[in-house]
């Protein structure tokens, strides 16, 4: 029975980092939307263990391993790609 | 209700605040400094929470060692992520917020 109270919990994880949308459309730089991402992606983990948990299928906690790793490289993607050093802090613009 | 079920329980609760004062700075913060710090709260202090609750549930000790590791993982990516993010912040220039 309290297996199942996890999968609640994952779904009440979800909720409280939704809120975290609200930087991703607000946050006046690139930094802070890729701040958001990070939140969501750790967000992501939190839920995938407590659904292995809830749902009862071990397997989803080698899910959560890949996506912290994914997480991780995402954040170097970021800062290696899209943040020029000495430009203004605009996001997207790539300018070679 | 057995006592590593009330545990697991009481910890996800923890767990969850975590996520949520983490989320609620992430938003309410007034520059990506500062956010950043709560960002890390929710990452370590939230997910750590969670694992423990997780583990708590698993009943094995390959399976605590895995959830650990997991955590240690988003600890030390989270820690080499924000760094990287704050300095490239620093240097396209955005200042440091202070207190009007």
């Amino acid at each position: 029975m309290a297996d199942q109270v996890f999968t609640g919990f994952a779904v009440a994880l979800l909720g409280t980092v939704i809120i975290g949308l609200i930087r991703v459309e607000r946050g006046p730089s690139a930094a802070d939307r890729m701040l958001a991402a990070q939140l969501f992606g750790t967000a992501g983990v939190g839920i995938l263990l407590l659904l292995s948990v809830g749902l009862g299928m071990p397997s989803l906690r080698d899910v959560s391993l890949v996506f912290g790793l994914l997480s991780a490289m995402a954040a170097v993607a970021f800062v290696k790609r899209a943040w020029h050093r000495g430009t203004e802090a605009r996001d997207g613009e790539a300018r070679r | 209700m057995t006592l590593s079920e009330v545990g697991s329980i009481v910890l996800l609760f923890v767990g969850t605040a975590f996520f949520a004062a983490g989320s609620v700075g992430v938003l309410r913060f007034p520059d990506v400094y500062t956010r950043l710090h709560a960002l890390t709260k929710a990452d370590n202090l939230g997910l750590g929470f969670i694992v423990l609750a997780v583990a708590l549930r698993s009943g094995s000790f390959m399976v605590t060692a895995k959830l650990v590791l997991i955590w240690a993982l988003v600890l030390v990516a989270g820690a080499t992520a924000s760094y990287l993010v704050a300095q490239a912040a620093r240097a396209s220039g955005i200042e440091p917020w202070r207190r009007p």
